[in-house]
């Protein structure tokens, strides 16, 4: 960067206001950046153009320094290296606020919302209009809050606490803080990991008309529906290395691939035929209070139990009432035959359960602690423990044998599983249930945000699991995911059983159809 | 470091060279050095001696440390559950007297037990016994204690501050109802026997202190290799998760607190032996150097995290600190204002220390 030609960002909000802004090819263009981290180089040259009125979609696997450039371009990272131009003046980016004032926003893949604080304050923090004696003007807030809503169409109460929110919601909410900057460059760091179809559709609505207002819209996304669905243009990384652009009608999703892998992957969803035996899990008239309501169906051996729905309609519930997290308030659960009051998840567990939650960081990792540690956690309960001693040495043989049949990439077990990335962590808090040796093992969300090639290998380790007669059940919001795998699927809507297809009947219309009405 | 590699995922993971980590006590070990070498330096200059070539003083020091010491180990696992412990220097306190009363000699014609309240229910049997009795005693009613602390957070879900702040109150209400107020003293020789020294090496050696360090080793190999352990760290890094990985929280809460507890009238008893009394305002404040001696020594109190060797250490550098101050005739007043700045400035560390990991 050469400092002289460099513009205080207080000089450029002032000349993006004017509307007086410089001509140029692109929005925002980005060439020659450079980042190293200790030992590695997370960016290697890469460069980015953005077209003014575009969604610019960037795709890679994890790792390939999608994240590390858009924490860049949000001002958290520095540079070591590299151009920075928004409409062909040379800016610099120091820290979150400069971005800010050059019109860069960034919605991040983890909510940044102060969850006890209400819409209007979560949108306004820091920029609260103030009335006489500096008292923060609630009722002005609250307008701004619903003229910007209705700008976007969302509807939210500004007033309601953003604790009381669906993650959906939520991401509405970022997404209107981010607009409300008047940025000309949002990053959306993969917006709907967390949403359903037609919360998926509302966004996309949103995307359109900023679009329309000529925003320059960075995307990224691991999910190729996605990309073909929104996205003008995309640029592919690779190992922090910039690959290619292209415009995104003028591509196959298997060249997209390609590009991102740099192999090929035959199949996506590799379901073996499994032998279905025995029903193992048979459950009737299941109901928590408020949340769901007569929820029946049967899980046989060697079967994968598809649950489909949208968010908030219980899926995630009924799966953690089975697992006695939150114990249920009537109906019955059946295990091979014998009816059972699930009260805790030792109780499941000693039961031949197992469960991977929907919120790796939440109710997954232990993340201050290594991966051994998280991966011989759940099995301590039952094996591996003499007079109370933990066998380490055996725990440690079983944990590595576990880790390396599923590929979990790592020097050492030893290492902080914070260290690793999502994909990794996942295969380890999979490891973790495997290593218990289950007979029905519930997997919920099972490759929300991991890379193409992670989420290839765990869909043929359920099926690998599903062959050795394993009962499954998986939750998902990825509709492919859910057809691709499923044997049979439980769809659910507001918290009722809404349908159960079979793998021969089921399509995406279908499973909507059940899941909206 | 760890951000570069939460970044870069796996891909070029493979290319990274395994990086040797030190142990995370070398840190405090190298404090714990550098101030005694400061007293040392000092010392010379001021005071003309050496701080660190006196076995008294050094036999001091660890005396000194070693029932809050105690503490400090049960307070260490507590804190790595995420709670906290308050109740344990009343605690200390309380169990002092009870235990006391249950090691008095009948020279004392006002021994509490020859009291006829007491002696009506035939505790008079216990004057002039075996301090085998007052140990029991003790022990088990700060395990009773402890286990109370436990019950009320895991079937009531209040914060530990509040619960074992409510202990504290209360039982130090307790220890000065015992006696209305008064101390219990002239205890026997069996019992005297437990907080003397013997020597070894020519050192003089505190029973205490030899109670401390089994204390810490046992517990050091109780939270790494034992079951105990790794939920006691699993429920602190993520509670949830640890929940759904079947542990079940609230049980093994109730024994973590009882632990703590068992350790306090441990402590209460070893204080007692060796003061030779039980006083209702003994263990003052113990509580807190407990806390800090942890957080000192690496505990974090937002969970996850702690060491017994650091907490070993943390509490030697409260006691050198102490001696080291006394060495050079510095004032008692100016010695606690000190104090409390190390405590905060070890809090300031392990804040910065949780900010530098949670950017990752």
């Amino acid at each position: 960067m050469s400092a002289e030609r460099i513009i205080s960002p207080q000089t450029m909000e002032a000349v993006r206001r004017s509307g007086a802004v410089p001509g140029s090819k692109y929005l925002l263009e980005v060439e020659d950046v450079r980042k190293e981290f200790p030992g590695v180089v997370a960016l290697d040259n890469v460069q980015l153009k953005l077209k003014r009125g575009t969604v610019h979609a960037l795709m890679g696997e994890n790792g390939a320094g999608k994240s590390t450039l858009m924490k860049i371009l949000a001002g958290i990272y520095t540079p070591d290296s590299g151009s920075f131009k928004l409409r062909g003046v040379d800016i610099r980016l120091k820290n979150p606020l400069d971005a800010l004032q050059n019109g860069i926003a960034m919605i991040h893949q983890e909510l940044n919302l102060m969850a006890p604080m209400t819409v209007s304050e979560n949108i306004w923090i820091g920029r609260e209009p103030l009335g006489r004696f500096g008292i923060v003007d609630h009722a002005e807030m609250n307008r701004r809050t619903d003229a910007l809503f209705e700008r976007l169409g969302i509807e939210i109460d500004p007033e309601i606490k953003v604790g009381k929110l669906s993650v959906a919601n939520r991401q509405m909410v970022e997404i209107a803080k981010a607009v409300s900057f008047d940025s000309d460059v949002l990053i959306m760091d993969e917006p709907t990991s967390a949403l359903t179809e037609r919360e998926v559709n509302h966004l996309f609505r949103i995307i359109r008309s900023l679009r329309e207002e000529g925003k320059g819209i960075i995307y990224i996304t691991h999910k190729m529906n996605e990309l073909f669905e929104i996205a003008d243009e995309f640029s592919v990384f690779r190992d922090g290395k910039y690959v290619a652009t292209c415009n995104s009608s003028e591509v196959t999703r298997e060249d997209i691939i390609r590009m991102m892998v740099g192999r090929e992957i035959t199949q996506m969803f590799p379901k073996e035929p499994a032998q279905i035996g025995d029903v193992v899990l048979s459950v009737k008239g299941l109901t928590l209070n408020g949340v769901f309501r007569d929820v029946s169906f049967d899980l046989r051996a060697g079967e994968i139990l598809g649950f489909a729905g949208l968010v908030g309609s219980g899926r995630s519930n009924v799966a953690e009432t089975i697992f006695g997290v939150t114990p249920a308030n009537s109906g019955t659960i059946e295990l091979f035959g014998k009816q059972l009051t699930v009260s805790s998840p030792s109780v499941a567990m000693a039961h031949g359960m197992a469960f991977l939650t929907e919120d790796r960081k939440e109710t997954g990792c232990f993340l201050l602690l290594d991966i051994q540690e998280n991966a011989q956690m759940a099995v301590l309960q039952q094996r591996y423990v003499q007079l109370g001693f933990v066998e380490q040495e055996k725990l440690r043989k079983a944990a590595t044998d576990m880790a390396n049949r599923l590929r979990v990439r790592t020097p050492d077990m030893r290492e902080p599983i914070i260290n690793l990335s999502g994909g990794n962590q996942q295969k380890v808090l999979i490891c973790r249930w495997l290593m218990t040796n289950p007979k029905i093992l519930i997997l919920d969300e099972p490759t929300r945000g991991i890379d193409v090639g992670a989420k290839a290998e765990i869909h043929r380790l359920i099926s690998q699991l599903a062959g050795q007669g394993v009962a499954i059940i998986m939750i998902s919001s990825e509709m492919p995911e859910v057809l691709g795998m499923s044997d049979r699927i439980v769809v659910l809507h507001e918290g009722r059983v809404t349908g159960i297809l079979d793998r021969a009947e089921a399509d995406q219309v279908k499973i909507m159809e059940l899941a909206s009405r | 470091m760890s951000d570069a590699i939460n970044e870069l995922g796996e891909t070029s993971k493979t290319g990274l060279k395994k990086i040797r980590r030190l142990p995370p006590e070398f840190s405090i070990l190298a404090v714990l050095i550098g101030i005694a070498l400061i007293f040392e330096v000092i010392g010379w200059y001021v005071v003309g001696e050496s701080f660190l070539a006196n076995k008294q003083r050094l036999s001091i020091i660890v005396l000194q440390v070693a029932v809050t010491g105690i503490i400090a180990v049960g307070v260490t696992q507590v804190i790595i559950t995420g709670g906290v412990d308050l109740s344990s220097g009343s605690m200390v306190g309380f169990i002092a007297m009870v235990a006391a009363s249950f090691a008095q000699t009948s020279l004392n014609a006002r021994a509490v037990f020859l009291q006829p309240e007491y002696a009506a229910f035939g505790l008079d049997w216990f004057i002039d016994s075996s301090p085998f009795w007052p140990l029991l005693v003790g022990v088990l009613l700060g395990a009773f204690l402890g286990y109370l602390n436990g019950l009320l957070i895991a079937k009531t879900g209040i914060p530990p501050f509040i619960a074992t702040l409510g202990m504290m109150v209360s039982v130090r209400g307790l220890a000065k109802w015992y006696t209305e107020g008064q101390p219990v003293a002239l205890l026997n020789e069996n019992f005297a026997w437990l907080g003397q020294s013997f020597s070894l090496w020519g050192f003089p050696v505190p029973r205490t202190v030899i109670v401390f360090f089994a204390v810490a080793i046992i517990f050091h190999v109780a939270l790494s290799y034992t079951r105990y352990g790794k939920f006691t760290y699993a429920i602190g890094a993520n509670s949830q998760a640890a929940r759904v990985s079947g542990i079940d929280i609230g049980k093994h809460l109730i024994k973590v607190y009882a632990v703590a507890g068992l350790l306090s009238g441990l402590a209460g008893v070893m204080l007692a032996a060796r003061a030779q009394s039980g006083q209702p305002n003994m263990g003052v404040s113990f509580e807190l150097d407990a806390i800090a001696a942890a957080v000192i020594g690496g505990a974090s109190l937002s969970g996850g995290v702690g060491r017994i060797t650091g907490t070993v250490i943390g509490t030697i550098i409260l006691g050198v600190v102490t001696s080291g101050f006394t060495f050079l005739k510095v004032g008692a007043y100016y010695q606690e204002i000190v104090k409390g700045a190390i405590i905060v400035a070890a809090v300031v560390i392990d804040v910065h220390r949780q900010r530098k990991k949670s950017r990752a």
